[in-house]
């Protein structure tokens, strides 16, 4: 039991190791996956300056370029990745090591957080300090309980999106471009969520980012509070409830999955 | 004596989801019968061979005991372990390679790749590290320690797959085609690795599928053929072979025949015959046994009347593609074979 635990953890290391090597190895990535979101942030900064919008929804801007770097990289590399494993040849691997599926998951999870944080961090930095941002942080300890609360359930959807994406090709390719578009939008990326009316808001709160830039807004901004969807303790006790949803329902989903794929003869691609 | 493997009627069938044209399986429409009551033995420390044309079941079998695919019925023990009931034991003491897999991810390098792999199995990093520089010496790979994957050929690929199976320190190896589409130099490399690696510890098993007869004769302590989903025999190649001793076995070459083919199993005294077209030679291959010798000239005779030239015509040693021949009435490569 003991040395299970530790092959897990060392199958966990290992998985996020490729992301982890992945983010420095590959400069062009660089450029697409920092550059290409503050030009889009950019964008919508201008957008708001021209319609005379209030001066803080700079600042509600660029923290959503930045989180919507972690919201791309969940759909691409989490929701989509053990599609590709398949498609690959990996994933006959993985279901034939003596591990935990959700291990690789989950080291997919914390690699893909801390490839994706070096470019959040430079999104973040540079928007704010073009744009000149300027912060009034009512709550560090809750700005980081949020942060990462929402970081976990985030990539735990990811993890759910993965293992019930498993046994489809193309379709869940569909699905998550689907996704993509429409989150952007009712999520409030780039806006206070309240604007879209309560019960959005409501529909859009299953999806970790909404509450958790509504609360993160709320706690960095001065002007955040007047714009809130809800309380900030109420919103912070829904994320820690997702997470725990997301985490558990993907490893049921991962496990219902493994044992219809084994049983139809979907696990592994035929022609192997 | 402990068993390796053992199975039990296995039985393993796909719902077809077009009726698709597969006559020669002789299935209930609908349905696919990839295994057909296959009961196989492996002894521990044996390197033992699957051998059977494209479709045949190999990789299915493989697929079952690696944990990978359920039986449709049947048991199957590995190392003594039921792999529908108690997978995770089974995987902790298995590893599989497949011909022409992809593993791994283009960015990482050799190294790196087998590292990861040999985490999955909670291999000390200072284990894994030693292991790898002997098999990358052993291979022949040294110099690509620190080559990103993305970047191998085929051959070294496949040399890459075959150190990520060994590097994980099976006590079972599933080896599935391993030297599928490898030059002739890469395969013997490949193939004196698995030899080494046996002889390492007496306890260390290979299960070997081949459409290739003479690697398997070659190779394997024992080899079972099979077809259609059933394990037609299951013996040493030389017992095999002499199963086949005092039957002649001959093989023709004629200019490549298009047609024609199929009334040569006619011929009086022909007992069985199969034929591989080599159009890039223009010629087309006759191997067939004769009840008895005397019946060649029946053959002579029967070419001549369809005007057919005999480039060539010798008797041979029987190979285990013979013995495949007599079992099945048909060649591995035949185009009448079944097609994967
Ligand atoms: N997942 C699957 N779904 C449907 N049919 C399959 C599947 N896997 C294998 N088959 C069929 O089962 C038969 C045996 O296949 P396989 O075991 O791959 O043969 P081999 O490895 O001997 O070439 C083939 O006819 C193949 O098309
Ligand atoms: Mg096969």
């Amino acid at each position: 039991m003991k040395t299970d635990l530790k092959t897990n953890f060392k199958a966990i290391i290992a998985r996020a190791y490729v992301r982890i090597i992945a983010a420095n190895r590959e400069p062009s990535w660089w450029f697409s996956e920092t550059l290409l979101p503050i030009l889009s942030t950019a964008a919508y900064v201008y957008v708001y300056k021209a319609l005379k919008a209030p001066p803080e929804y700079t600042g509600f801007v660029i923290l959503g370029g930045t989180m919507s770097a972690y919201w791309i990289q969940v759909l691409w590399s989490m929701a989509a990745q053990f599609y590709w494993e398949k498609e690959m040849g990996n994933l006959d691997l993985y279901m034939i090591a003596p591990i935990s599926r959700m291990s690789i998951l989950l080291g997919m999870a914390l690699g893909g957080i801390i490839q994706t944080t070096s470019r959040a961090a430079f999104i973040f930095l540079t928007g704010s300090l073009i744009f000149n941002v300027s912060f009034a942080v009512v709550s560090f300890p809750k700005l980081i309980a949020v942060f990462f609360l929402t970081l976990i359930s985030l990539y735990g959807l990811g993890m759910l999106f993965s293992s019930l994406f498993m046994l489809y090709g193309r379709e869940a390719w569909h699905g998550v471009t689907l996704l993509q578009e429409p989150v952007h939008l009712i999520s409030g990326f780039f806006f206070p969520v309240r604007n879209l009316g309560f019960v959005v808001g409501v529909v859009a709160s299953f999806i970790p980012l909404t509450l958790g830039l509504d609360a993160m807004r709320q706690l960095a901004f001065k002007a955040g509070a007047a714009s809130g969807f809800i309380n900030v303790n109420l919103e912070l006790s829904v994320l820690a409830v997702l997470c725990v949803i997301f985490l558990v329902t993907s490893k049921y989903a991962l496990e219902l999955m493994e044992k219809l794929g084994k049983k139809e003869g979907r696990l592994t691609l035929r022609w192997q | 004596m402990n068993y390796a493997v053992e199975t039990f009627d296995l039985n393993r069938s796909f719902k077809l989801k077009k009726a698709k044209n597969k006559k020669e399986n002789n299935n209930t429409p609908g349905k696919l019968i990839a295994l057909d009551n296959a009961s196989i033995k492996i002894h521990q420390g044996e390197l033992f061979g699957l051998l059977g044309p494209n479709g045949a079941g190999k990789t299915t079998l493989i697929k079952i005991l690696s944990t990978l695919l359920l039986p449709s019925s049947g048991t199957a023990l590995v190392d003594g372990v039921d792999v529908v009931k108690q997978p995770d034991q089974v995987r902790k003491r298995i590893n599989m390679v497949s011909g022409g897999e992809h593993c791994g991810y283009g960015i990482l390098n050799v190294r790196e790749t087998l590292w990861m792999f040999s985490q999955f199995y909670g291999i000390p990093t200072q284990v894994a590290q030693a292991r790898i520089d002997v098999l990358l010496k052993i291979l022949k790979m040294e110099e690509f320690a620190k080559t990103k994957i993305g970047k191998l050929s085929t051959g070294l690929r496949q040399k890459l797959n075959f150190m990520r199976g060994f590097v994980c320190g099976p006590k079972i190896m599933f080896l599935d085609e391993p030297t599928l589409g490898l030059d002739v130099q890469i395969a013997r490399d490949v193939r004196a690795y698995i030899r080494t690696w046996m002889k390492e510890n007496p306890e260390r098993t290979v299960l070997l599928t081949t459409h290739y007869m003479a690697e398997a004769d070659e190779l394997c302590d024992r080899v079972a053929i099979i077809d259609k989903g059933k394990v037609m025999v299951c013996d040493t190649p030389g017992n095999l072979k002499k199963t086949l001793a005092g039957e002649a076995v001959f093989r023709i070459e004629v200019p490549l025949a298009a047609n024609g083919m199929e009334t040569f199993g006619q011929i009086s005294g022909v007992k069985q015959f199969a034929y591989e077209h080599k159009s890039h030679l223009g010629r087309t291959e006759l191997k067939f046994i004769l009840h008895d010798e005397s019946a060649i000239s029946n053959v002579t005779e029967f070419l001549s009347n369809n005007s057919s030239k005999i480039v060539s015509l010798s008797k041979m040693e029987p190979s285990l593609e013979d013995v495949f021949v007599a079992l099945v009435g048909r060649g591995l490569k035949d185009e009448n074979g079944s097609q994967n």
